[in-house]
């Protein structure tokens, strides 16, 4: 039985191996190829000589890296803060309305990110939804709060909400009632509860969940072209324009290598920490 | 622990203007589409369906749709058999490197899609493949198939491998396992799992940006106009991605409803 379960487990894993071998690690191993070879080449027969890492540093790309970081992190903040009580909602007090919260929730991932971006831009701009409607009824209007950096926060808080609101869901389930309903009796305050049991007990879900959003965070661009109209360039724009309008692979290479390693830590420490088969309920 | 009703009120509340604030951004688009004026602004003044006719009869918009209902079509079904499989090896088979093999499905979903993508182009380009709507497949799969995989995986999490062994021990080989008693027991889970895949790899724009080569998909198309342009047509076609997204929804739910009450009423018929 034991031997049988061996060899049909890895004949199952096969087809997906193979596709995320061929089609994941193999192009990341010709991204780290490309990013030590001479500018401007186009295939992998020259000698390596690394000079695009020292653009990196030389032409000020390291800035795009730092605003892309740190509005990873504002943003997964954020959204910690926005996602705690809606999914504390969800795992213990709303019953039947927490399906169709999720149901909301997935179905508004399935619009194209651009669209729901762009829908933002419409409700947003000078003479959009808001400003529109509120200049033709009182007269007034309010400068447009688009093309600056707190706009593209809240893109980001708004595109990536579902990624930090269901691991927390799923965290905050885990707390048991009992333990919660114990600390009460012994006289813990609502602040001491949600310190010294929720915050604690539900931590595998903060962190799948602020890892993902940091993750995809760090590494968004809409936000930023289509909310921030440029006003900042991140990481990935810079990754774009180097393949695209700069034409120099190389260069375009390396500020991906510097992204993917720094998110690479941060996802194989993530997700080498969390237990899928508890998270994902195992029966056995 | 019972939280006070004005909590529970208050939480309620709360979770719908989240939704409302979800929501949002797409009712301005479906305002923004049925506006007469070429140059948007509210409020209003003029409402008109005629940008819809206009997409209908463009063949420029019959092709994005078309290209990107070819590519979410491969996507899908490649994905419902991958992640069966997948699903098996992740949650049923007690094997060495499974654990492993959990950990490295996550890998492309925490992974930036827009370098994903440049990452596929440049590998294409080293092993000398053009990049067309084919090369998009690939890169869709990369990020779904993992995402079908888990999906389906919850599924076989709650089968009993009890069931699977009573067949074997009265002889039954393990493709007929498989087919009898394997499948139809993660059905459902495989037509969410195809559900997701379609819908993912029909809204997809950043794996789709860098891999589709001359072709382009809706949602590529739609982005290159809202950065370059605005054109009154971005609106309309937005709304009739969401809407084909939500029709699709709907009929699954039909479906699986009918599905449902036809097996009720046979079982009932049976007893």
């Amino acid at each position: 039985m034991e031997r049988l379960d061996r060899k049909l487990g890895i004949f199952s894993a096969l087809p997906l191996g193979v596709i995320l071998l061929v089609c994941f690690l193999a192009p990341l191993l010709v991204v780290a190829a490309f990013s030590v070879m001479p500018e401007r080449v186009f295939d992998l027969k020259h000698i390596p000589d690394f000079s695009a890492y020292s653009v990196f540093f030389q032409q000020g790309y390291y800035k795009s890296l730092f605003w892309s970081l740190g509005m990873a992190l504002i943003s997964t903040v954020v959204l910690f803060l926005v996602c705690w009580p809606l999914a504390f909602g969800m795992a213990k007090v709303f019953g039947k309305f927490s399906l169709v919260l999720t149901i909301a929730v997935v179905m508004s991932l399935f619009v194209s990110e651009n669209i729901r971006l762009f829908g933002w831009v419409l409700t947003l701009m000078k003479g959009g939804l808001f400003e529109g409607y509120l200049r033709s009824i009182t007269g007034y209007g309010f400068d447009s709060p688009l093309y600056d950096t707190p706009i593209i926060i809240f893109g980001l808080v708004y595109v990536y909400l579902p990624f930090m609101l269901f691991p927390l869901a799923q965290g905050i389930s885990m707390v048991p009632d009992d333990a919660r309903q114990a600390a009460a009796d012994l006289g813990a305050t609502r602040w001491q509860i949600l310190r010294q049991i929720d915050l604690p007990l539900a931590a595998p879900g903060i962190l799948v969940g602020s890892l993902l959003s940091f993750v995809l965070a760090a590494g968004a661009v809409a936000e930023s072209k289509i909310l921030g109209g440029q006003s900042i360039i991140v990481i990935a724009d810079d990754i774009e324009s180097a393949f695209t309008f700069g034409q120099n692979w190389p260069l375009g290479a390396a500020l991906s290598m510097v992204l993917i390693l720094i998110i690479g830590v941060f996802a194989i420490f993530g997700v080498s920490r969390i237990d899928l088969d508890a998270i994902m309920g195992r029966k056995r | 622990m019972q939280s006070s009703k004005t909590t529970r009120i208050a939480l309620l509340v709360y979770g719908i203007v989240v939704i409302g604030f979800l929501y949002l951004p797409l009712i301005s688009v479906a305002f923004a589409s049925i506006s007469k004026a070429r140059y948007l602004s509210f409020p209003i003044k003029q409402y008109s369906t005629k940008w819809y006719g206009t997409a209908l009869q463009s063949d420029t918009v019959l092709e994005l749709l078309m290209t990107s209902l070819k590519v979410a079509i491969i996507v899908t079904v490649i994905s419902m058999i991958v992640g069966f499989f997948g699903a098996l090896a992740f949650a049923r088979y007690q094997w060495r490197y499974r654990t492993l093999f959990q950990k490295l499905i996550l890998l492309p979903i925490f992974f930036p899609q827009t370098v994903l993508g440049l990452a596929l182009l440049m590998w294409f380009n080293a092993i000398g493949i053009i990049p067309s709507w084919h090369t998009a497949v690939v890169a869709h799969l990369v990020w779904i198939a993992p995402i079908a995989t888990l999906i389906v995986a919850i599924r076989a999490y709650s089968f009993d491998p009890a069931l699977e062994e009573a067949a074997r021990d009265m002889g039954a080989s393990t493709t007929t396992i498989m087919r009898e008693i394997t499948l139809p027991l993660l059905m459902p889970g495989l037509v969410s799992a195809g559900l997701f895949a379609f819908l993912l790899s029909w809204g997809n724009f950043p794996l789709s940006l860098f891999t589709t080569g001359a072709d382009s998909t809706l949602p590529e198309w739609l982005y290159a106009k809202m950065v370059s342009g605005y054109s009154p047509l971005v609106p309309t076609l937005g709304v009739m991605s969401v809407f084909g997204s939500f029709l699709i929804i709907l009929i699954a739910l039909c479906l699986s409803w009918m599905v449902r009450s036809i097996r009720d009423s046979r079982a009932s018929q049976n007893l």
